[in-house]
């Protein structure tokens, strides 16, 4: 493996400028990477020309002093997002075909800063998994493995081949998004930085929706400081998005200290889960010591709600999601059964177009907002987010950060957990509490689990606050001193 | 358990899911176990508790009444399954 | 309240009428995105991606419909509601393309407040409204390209809309038509909607039911999509009698959307088999609540334009015109504003005769609003002052208007002309006078020996030598004198 896949986003900038490497030559190697890595199926469209068209624009730009904060950094992007004419699809059959005349905003920043893509990433079907094995494309490899068992692991999701892509090394960085934690698990299960930014501090402009009140665009990464300079070109305020917040965007790699001295860490008794595997509550343990020995406070606080938190999401994401997806009829883009009868070619089109999952989360979004159902289904859910968005701003009053693990298991093999769809719903349980109420997370890469796979606290901070939430972050990073790496990265080990 | 057979198939009517007569049951119980399982918000005192419209609270942009150039037709029909005449077409319609 | 009966063969029944109107905004974009709203471009060349519903686009409102809507609650004198929701309503139509309207449910812009409708018999009925609320409009669905196929056009899809619903106040086609008419005069006096029916920018849906007098509520029918005033008249008639012809024969009415075919005079239900709707409606969450500032508010209403009743108030007093003319001079804005300028400095009853009289019936006649009409405010004035200065009789005054109608010329201009000039000049008239007496010597021996009545056809032959010109009073003067003294 080459060294220039092995770099982060900051040391690729410095290698970059001190013309150790040229972008040409950065994009070759992960090209190179992940011509190699394809039995992980993380990409579902390579844009390998794109991307060494990009990296010559981008040396160009470098040798005249005007490279952009990303210039040159080759990227995995997540399926969801609309990247002009190039596969957009959601990793949805019904999407078939699909090329928009249009770049996501979140996208069209990177570019703007020089990015380079090199594929669009593989996902759960329109971000509704926690395994990515939604996907139209097929299920992704996690380039990790349990010590002697080479049996095939998920990546997490939904943004599986986000993440599976940056463990492997085939992408510096890649985007994903965020809706119930489709960044923060993936990022845990292959030992990565993954941050959910604060709703409403990345457009949603341009990205495939899920559950527009809580989708939001983030960065996988392989260091917290690389996440902070994915955050400062992902961000900003957006007029077309209605939900965007004009806050300035402050420079959060100039806020990695990682001195935490004095630093209120909030520990929510709630998240002790009965049946939560000795190992992750020893981390969590671990991870609380870190903080108490450099100093912070630690405070034991209350958060009533969260147990409620992930039905209250199970009605609100799939009713949201009923209603985004109902464009998908086969009238203007994407796939079309055809039928004489306008009913029936709706009816079999999306049959065929929206795999299982997607199918029973536009049911259960149908029913519980139809008729009869909506008050005691739809608006109670509502009211419980109130309670849940209430319960943190209580606890913020007397802390400044909340440390949870990130997943209740590490990686699981492909196959577990798949005939009970609310078993897997539960991979989500400590992720969906901040998606909730809104508020930034990200998980870091904190130990191992007995069987060598990685595993991810995570910490939730205050709206906009990512600055404090990433020096946190920068911090556990240190204190666990995360080194290991995945064995699958290279081909023929599936 | 409170979705039937039936309920499944008025569902899918109203999301436009074409759903197999021997799909149906398996259907159900699916939903009746998700269902089941979101029934314990109903223990949770909800009184007097507003629903949440947005975790953001700010009053939305409202946009300027200027026209901007719109897309081509070509990108707005260039993705449709048919397309005749600068028309998107679909099948014969009943009013 | 209304006598407006249908005589059935079991009694007389009561026709219980609501009204929703849907008004078009005048704006230049639409609703939640950025493209333009002309009417008539080419099909699917005004849409933009957030119209066609595109993957991962979002709407963004425009404030300028906002305004309007509120200055329109203003005007219909209703409470306006600071906070605000909008929800989708989910249901799939190929001209909805993202599978949901968006819309105003529980939370409207605008909530309670009633307009005044004055009927034929000199009657004023208080109609209350009920809501108004904002949404998008559908694309277009055209059915007749082809036999096998729909095309569908989105350049409406997305253009915004005022949804205004009367209350079950309306008792009467003739009531109908009034309200209807009177909601089109204040949205365009205030200009948040042109009103044009043809076009589509203002239309009705009609909820009519039947009942005997003091029974409670019948089961209605909705009529959908009525675009002309009368049609909305033609179509009560029709659903009123049929509902009546069904329950006297001891049936029920379904509860159906029906459509009014035109040609036919005739109701009939829509043809689609749908089946029950459950819109699910729930706040957009792509979209928060909206906000309202009271001041803003208070702002619209202090700058709201004179409106309707105000006018024709202002017109009975200031101009003391009768209740009629004033009635007729405001029903338009465009109307009001021409009178006024006619009136302006002049005989108020003089000017609204000759709008109301001479101009309505031309403009008749010719097929044509008054903002065609070829003869301006102004020039009507010059007219008028013709007429009161008394450089024009009566008679040749509107052969000078049917000139100027043709022409355009202003009045002056095709009085000299044409040499229509009414003769006042005394030596002039003399002149007249002595040559007329000395041509009928025979008469004036008649007149002297007493037949007095001969002063009528002495002055008629002086109108006949001026062609109609000599002032018909300063002639019998000269005339009576001549012949007098």
């Amino acid at each position: 493996m080459s060294a220039l896949t092995d770099l982060t986003i900051a040391g690729a900038r410095a290698a970059l400028e001190k013309r150790e490497c040229s972008a040409r030559e950065l994009a070759e190697a992960h090209i190179a990477a992940a011509e190699a890595a394809r039995h992980l199926n993380a990409f579902v469209a390579e844009t390998f020309d794109l991307a060494l068209g990009q990296a010559d624009a981008s040396d160009k730009r470098l040798a005249a002093g005007e490279g952009g904060l990303l210039e040159g950094m080759p990227l995995a992007i997540k399926d969801l997002y609309c990247t002009k004419g190039v596969h957009s699809a959601a990793c949805s059959h019904i999407l078939d075909g699909f090329k928009p005349p249009y770049e996501s905003t979140v996208t069209a920043n990177l570019w703007r800063e020089g990015a380079v893509m090199l594929g669009k990433a593989n996902m759960d079907e329109f971000a509704m998994g926690s395994a990515n094995v939604t996907s139209y494309y097929g299920n992704v490899i996690n380039p990790w493995q349990r010590e002697g068992d080479n049996k095939p692991l998920v990546p997490g999701g939904s943004s599986g081949g986000s993440a599976a892509a940056v463990a492997a090394r085939i992408a510096l960085a890649a985007t994903g998004t965020d809706t119930g934690g489709s960044i923060r698990q993936p990022a845990a299960f292959c030992g990565l930085v993954g941050l959910k930014p604060t709703y409403g501090r990345c457009s949603r402009w341009g990205i495939i929706a899920f559950a527009s009140s809580l989708d939001q665009a983030g960065p996988l990464t392989r260091s917290v400081e690389d996440a902070a300079l994915m955050l400062q070109v992902m961000a900003s305020y957006d007029a077309k998005d209605s939900t965007s917040v004009d806050v300035p965007v402050p420079d959060y790699a100039a806020a990695l200290s990682g001195e935490v001295k004095g630093l209120r860490v909030g520990v929510p008794a709630e998240y002790r889960l009965d049946g939560m595997p000795e190992e992750i509550e020893a981390l969590w343990r671990q991870g609380i010591d870190w903080y108490r020995d450099a100093g912070a406070e630690i405070v034991d606080i209350s958060l009533p709600h969260t147990k409620y938190s992930l039905p209250t999401y199970y009605i609100v994401a799939p009713a949201e999601c009923s209603s985004n997806l109902a464009r998908y009829d086969g009238v203007r883009y994407g796939l079309r059964e055809e039928d004489s009868d306008l009913t029936q070619m709706y009816e079999r089109t999306r049959a065929k177009g929206f795999g299982a999952e997607v199918q029973r989360r536009i049911m259960i979004g149908t029913y519980v907002l139809s008729a009869g159902y909506y008050d005691a289904y739809y608006l109670k859910a509502q009211k419980l987010r109130t309670l849940i968005a209430r319960d943190f701003q209580q606890a913020w009053e007397k802390v400044d950060v909340v440390l949870t693990p990130t997943a209740p298991s590490a990686a699981f093999a492909i196959g577990e957990k798949m005939d009970d769809p609310i078993a897997m719903y539960l991979n989500d349980v400590f992720t969906v509490p901040a998606s909730m109420a809104g508020l930034p997370g990200i998980s870091v890469p904190a130990g191992l689990s007995a069987e060598g796979l990685p595993l991810g606290l995570q910490l939730i901070g205050q709206p906009f606050d990512e600055a404090r939430m990433l020096n946190a972050a920068r911090f556990m990073e240190i204190a666990a001193d995360f080194t290991a790496r995945p064995a699958g990265a290279s081909g023929g080990a599936a | 358990m409170a979705i039937d057979k039936a309920t499944v198939l008025r569902i899918a009517k109203l999301a436009r899911i074409e759903v197999a007569d021997e799909a149906t049951d398996g259907l159900a119980d699916e939903l009746n176990a998700i269902m089941a399982w979101v029934e314990q918000l109903s223990e949770v005192d909800t009184e007097g508790v507003e629903p949440m419209t947005s975790v953001v609270d700010i009053t939305p942009p409202l946009r300027s009444d200027t026209v901007e150039a719109v897309a081509p037709r070509d990108d707005i029909l260039a993705n449709a399954p048919n397309a005749e005449d600068g028309f998107f077409v679909v099948p014969k319609v009943v009013e | 309240m209304s006598d407006y009966r249908i005589e059935g063969q079991t009694g007389d029944w009561e026709v219980v009428i609501g009204l929703e109107i849907h008004a078009q905004v005048i704006s230049n974009a639409k609703l939640f995105s950025s493209a333009p709203t002309a009417f008539g471009a080419a099909a699917n060349t005004q849409v933009s991606l957030v119209d066609a519903a595109m993957p991962g686009m979002l709407p963004v409102i425009n404030g300028e419909c906002v305004r309007q809507a509120v200055r329109t609650g203003l005007a219909l004198g209703a409470e306006i509601n600071l906070y605000s929701v909008f929800d989708r309503k989910n249901y799939f139509y190929p001209d909805l393309p993202p599978g949901y309207q968006i819309s105003q449910f529980s939370q409207p812009i605008v909530g309670a407040g009633k307009v005044e409708i004055d009927l034929e018999s000199g009657e004023t009925v208080e109609i209350g409204v009920t809501r108004l609320h904002l949404e998008m409009d559908a694309g277009k669905s055209i059915h007749d390209m082809r036999p096998d196929a729909t095309f569908v056009d989105l350049n409406r899809s997305g253009v915004a809309l005022m949804e205004i619903v009367s209350e079950p106040d309306i008792r009467s086609p003739e009531e109908a038509g009034a309200y209807v008419r009177k909601i089109r005069s204040i949205v365009r006096y205030i200009g948040s909607c042109d009103g044009n029916m043809e076009e589509g920018s203002l239309r009705c849906d009609v909820n009519v039911s039947v009942r005997k007098p003091g029974e409670p509520l019948g089961t209605r029918c909705e009529i959908k999509n009525v675009n002309s005033v009368r049609f909305v008249m033609k179509a009560l008639e029709y659903e009123s009698e049929r509902q009546v012809e069904i329950l006297e024969d001891g049936g029920e009415i379904a509860q159906e959307p029906r459509l009014f075919d035109a040609n036919q005079g005739v109701t009939r239900p829509m043809r689609s088999k749908e089946e029950a709707h459950d819109y699910r409606y729930f706040p957009d969450p792509d979209l928060l609540p909206l906000k309202l500032d009271a001041d803003w508010v208070e702002e619209l209403r202090v700058a709201l334009p004179e409106l309707p009743d105000a006018k024709k108030h202002r017109f009975m007093d200031e101009f003391g015109l009768g209740a009629d003319d004033a009635g007729v001079l405001i029903s338009e804005k465009e109307t009001a504003e021409y009178f006024e300028q006619v009136a302006a400095g002049r005989d108020a009853k003089l000017a609204a005769n000759w709008v109301t009289g001479e101009l309505f019936g031309a403009l008749n006649t010719a097929g044509l609003e008054i903002s065609a009409s070829p003869v301006s405010a102004e020039k009507l004035g010059g007219l008028v002052d013709r007429v009161a200065d008394k450089t024009l009789s009566r008679r040749i005054a509107k052969e000078v208007f049917e000139i100027m109608f043709e022409s355009g010329q202003d009045a002056d201009a095709i009085i000299e002309e044409r040499g229509l000039k009414q003769v006042s000049d005394s030596g002039a008239i003399d002149a007249v006078v002595d040559q007329i007496i000395a041509d009928n010597p025979n008469k004036v021996a008649e007149y002297k020996g007493g037949k007095d009545k001969l002063i009528g056809w002495f002055v008629g032959q002086m109108m006949k030598a001026s062609q109609g010109k000599a002032n018909p009073q300063m002639a019998n003067e000269a005339m009576k004198k001549k012949l007098d003294g």
